[in-house]
């Protein structure tokens, strides 16, 4: 072995461990990994060898506790919870929209306790704090106004005061084009994605708001292909769902190399069968949405992927300069023109059927969701192993949802039996991916919100 | 990790203040079971954040609420602004945020208040926050913060001289390190004292050829290879170790996934015919008897969806679409 520090090659191989050249030392990334793939694979071979009965036990979705584990956590949360106490709007989101997507209906006094409660948390210049008196912060904004949609009600939508809900986004903007998550406060992606879904949602979203915004996004795609929080970080699941669903609301898909983000997401999904966030991370029941929902999006930008693939499959550089301006749905959108109606692009996108089918293995993915997600006394987690959070359910119940509805053609109503693992009493209700709220109740809002 | 011996209540700075109640409303959501000592920080915390009040006792108090609960942006948020107020002297602070971030290591608001100290002490701090970094990276080497942290630091204030050879050794310690093939990326782009990715492209190229060639399961350095012909396709073609190490990789376990899909992308990109080629694919071929005639593009996608099950849906749709775009 080169003893020069600069040019050792990087086999893993620890001299120490010469001793005996059998056994090359693991590295803590394969010792992760492999433990994770022992603990799935034993939940697998389980279900597997099981008999038919418990098989489709096991295949469950146990919405009975999920909904009574959900429901309790609004109305109370123990003291360990106070890590939280600046991310309640969140709290809201994470129990509501899964309990829409298990389309469990809340009664009406919880609806009206929450709408009030966010009203407190709204700041009177603009914007949702994580609780009364709080800043306000652009992702519990995003929570807070995903909340008030699902619940869906004249009285919560028209709670959202846009005019000072503009401002405050206007004032989170930086020079750059992209958004701070709140008042000196850190620029990502994920504060362009919530602030761009949030004024889409509500019909704020102009073009002075839009501008730059596409262009930071698309400086951080990474080598690998996926996006990072920021440019040169790693590619992420989470940033690079936040990426795309940002860029196509602004109807700039076509910023972001698509085969390469394809390439990379698609191979996010290992063994175990759901999604790690990262390369060489481990699995993670969240990125069932994150990468999942991000590689489900493009299912319906395939007009735009075909173009980039024979692009760089000709060695021609793809032109920064798009002449063609046409988005893949049809929609024309005049790039400098003041009028641009930004939220039709989020209406139109979830009117077009997928032209193709899922780029990932959705039965796959439910397979991991249903089987090393659930939590026997309701909830869902990461992986197991770890405890469950409202968090996780949330992402894992959202993703179970996206990889449900993927297979859909424009022929089919609703998903098909082969489409939905376990028995067909597990499927959700379907979401609008770009927003990730149920998606009846993103209808409901867009009429409500166009009106204005 | 200390807390006040007794609360905000007890302290004579502050026995002048009211404290402010959460104002949750009669009929409270998501409401959280908050201990003693937490409500009664926050609450005094809220008089003096509603006054705007910026003192040593005020400082004093987000202290004692940041102990409590590292994510409450608006606490941080106040501070600083006491900080500047007070022009506090900011090595005490960068002392103080570091013991927080030692036991939060995933908290944004703690990195984005180093960040905001780091920017204001100028390139004097840069080392104190490498070592930081370090610090944290050697607990875990992939704390997505920490390398961001990182990241800026080097961009913002220098310390390029030893990021490389920083990326070695961890690249020895694990090579299956994402984030540390991810760093060394961004030290032969971006670093000022290398010259730019064309000048060392020639010897990562062999670095991590011999990476792949270790480990060939590993998918990082498949990734940063690729990485190091970004938006030059015709010259990745051309550099015969590229395909090269997909044979070899193949000539040695020809389901590995990785090689085939990277043969895949120099055949779409223009790899040209060669014996290699035909004899890589021979063992495929014969295995596979409905590719004896199929062209090499189709030998190797016909084999991805059967060696790469998990991604059938992605090898058929990548099929179909090429044979629409050549």
């Amino acid at each position: 072995m080169d003893p020069s520090p600069q040019s050792a090659p990087p086999t893993g191989d620890d001299p120490a461990a010469a001793a005996d050249p059998e056994l090359p030392r693991l590295t803590v990334t394969q010792v992760e990994q492999m433990k994770v793939e022992a603990r799935v694979g034993d939940i697998y071979r389980a279900l597997f060898g099981a008999a038919p009965n418990t098989k489709s036990i096991m295949l469950e979705l146990w919405r009975d506790q999920h909904i009574e584990y959900l429901t309790r956590g609004l109305r109370h949360l123990g003291p360990a919870f106070h890590v939280l106490d600046a991310n309640r709007p969140w709290l809201c989101y994470w129990m509501v929209h899964p309990l829409a997507l298990l389309d469990e209906a809340l009664d009406d006094d919880l609806e009206n306790d929450i709408i009030d409660f966010l009203a407190r948390c709204q700041d009177k210049d603009g914007g949702y704090s994580g609780g009364p008196g709080q800043l306000p912060h652009l992702a519990t904004t995003y929570a807070a106004v995903n909340t008030l949609v699902t619940i869906g009600s004249e009285r919560a939508l028209s709670s959202i005061n846009r005019d000072n809900l503009y401002k405050f986004m206007f004032r989170m903007k930086d020079v750059s084009g992209a958004f701070r998550m709140h008042d000196g406060g850190e620029i990502d992606v994920r504060a362009s994605y919530t602030a761009i879904s949030v004024a889409s949602l509500v019909n704020i979203l102009d073009v002075e708001l839009a501008k730059g915004v596409g262009d930071f996004i698309a400086s951080c795609q990474t080598y690998e292909g996926g996006i990072a929080g920021e440019p040169y970080a790693e590619a992420h699941g989470g940033y690079t769902f936040c990426g795309l669903a940002a860029l196509i609301l602004l109807n700039e898909a076509e910023k972001v190399d698509l085969p390469s983000l394809i390439g990379w997401v698609a191979f996010r999904q290992g063994v175990e069968c759901g999604f790690q966030g990262r390369t060489n991370k481990l699995v993670d029941g969240c990125y069932s949405f994150w990468q999942g929902a991000a590689i489900a999006l493009t299912q319906k930008l395939i007009t735009i992927v075909d173009k980039q693939l024979k692009s760089s499959y000709s060695c021609k550089r793809p032109s920064g300069e798009d002449a063609c301006s046409t988005s893949s749905y049809g929609c024309t959108a005049k790039k400098f023109s003041s009028a641009v109606d930004y939220a039709k692009f989020g209406f139109d996108f979830i009117q077009q059927s997928n032209q193709i089918g899922p780029l990932f293995h959705n039965i796959a993915l439910q397979q991991y969701i249903l089987l090393c997600s659930q939590v026997l006394e309701g909830g869902l987690r990461d992986k197991p192993g770890k405890n469950r959070d409202h968090y996780h359910s949330c992402y894992c119940l959202s993703g179970l949802s996206v990889s449900q509805y993927s297979a859909m053609t424009d022929a089919d109503s609703c998903p098909l039996p082969q489409h939905v693992l376990g028995p067909y009493s597990n499927l959700l209700e379907p979401i609008h991916p770009l927003y990730n709220v149920v998606l009846d109740k993103y209808h409901t809002a867009y009429e409500f919100f166009s009106k204005e | 990790m200390e807390h006040a011996k007794s609360g905000p209540s007890s302290w004579p700075e502050l026995a002048d203040v009211v404290p402010v109640p959460q104002d949750d409303g009669p009929s409270p959501v998501v409401p959280i079971a908050y201990r003693d000592d937490f409500r009664e920080v926050m609450d005094y915390f809220r008089a003096l954040y509603f006054t705007g009040e910026r003192s040593p006792r005020a400082l004093r108090l987000t202290t004692e609420a940041i102990e409590l609960n590292p994510g409450n942006y608006t606490v941080w948020h106040f501070r600083r602004l006491i900080l500047e107020a007070l022009d506090f002297d900011l090595l005490e602070e960068m002392k103080f945020v570091g013991k927080i971030a030692e036991c939060n290591p995933k908290n944004y608001q703690i990195w984005h208040h180093k960040r905001w100290l780091a920017e204001k002490l100028g390139p004097d701090i840069a080392n104190n926050e490498h070592e930081f970094t370090m610090k944290i990276l050697a607990i875990d080497a992939k704390n997505y913060h920490a390398w961001s942290h990182r990241q800026w630091v080097l961009q913002a204030l220098g310390g390029w001289e030893t990021e490389l050879e920083y990326c070695n050794q961890l690249l020895k310690e694990d090579v299956f390190n994402n984030s540390a093939w991810n760093q060394r990326y961004f030290v032969i782009t971006r670093s000022p004292l290398l010259g730019g990715l064309t000048v060392v492209r020639d010897s990562e190229v062999d670095y991590t050829i011999e990476a792949i060639l270790a480990n060939p399961q590993n998918e990082s350095p498949w990734r940063y290879l690729k990485g190091l012909y970004k938006g030059e396709n015709n010259l990745l073609v051309d550099d015969e170790r590229i395909s090269g190490v997909c044979f070899k990789v193949l000539k040695n376990d020809w389901t590995c996934v990785f090689a085939l899909s990277f043969l895949l992308d120099l055949l779409c990109t223009g790899l040209q015919p060669s014996d290699e080629l035909k004899s890589t694919l021979e063992p495929i071929r014969s295995s596979h008897p409905e590719t004896a005639d199929a062209d090499p593009v189709t030998v190797v996608c016909c084999i991805l969806q059967k060696c790469d099950p998990l991604r059938v849906n992605y090898w058929s749709w990548f099929k179909a679409t090429l044979s629409q775009v050549s």
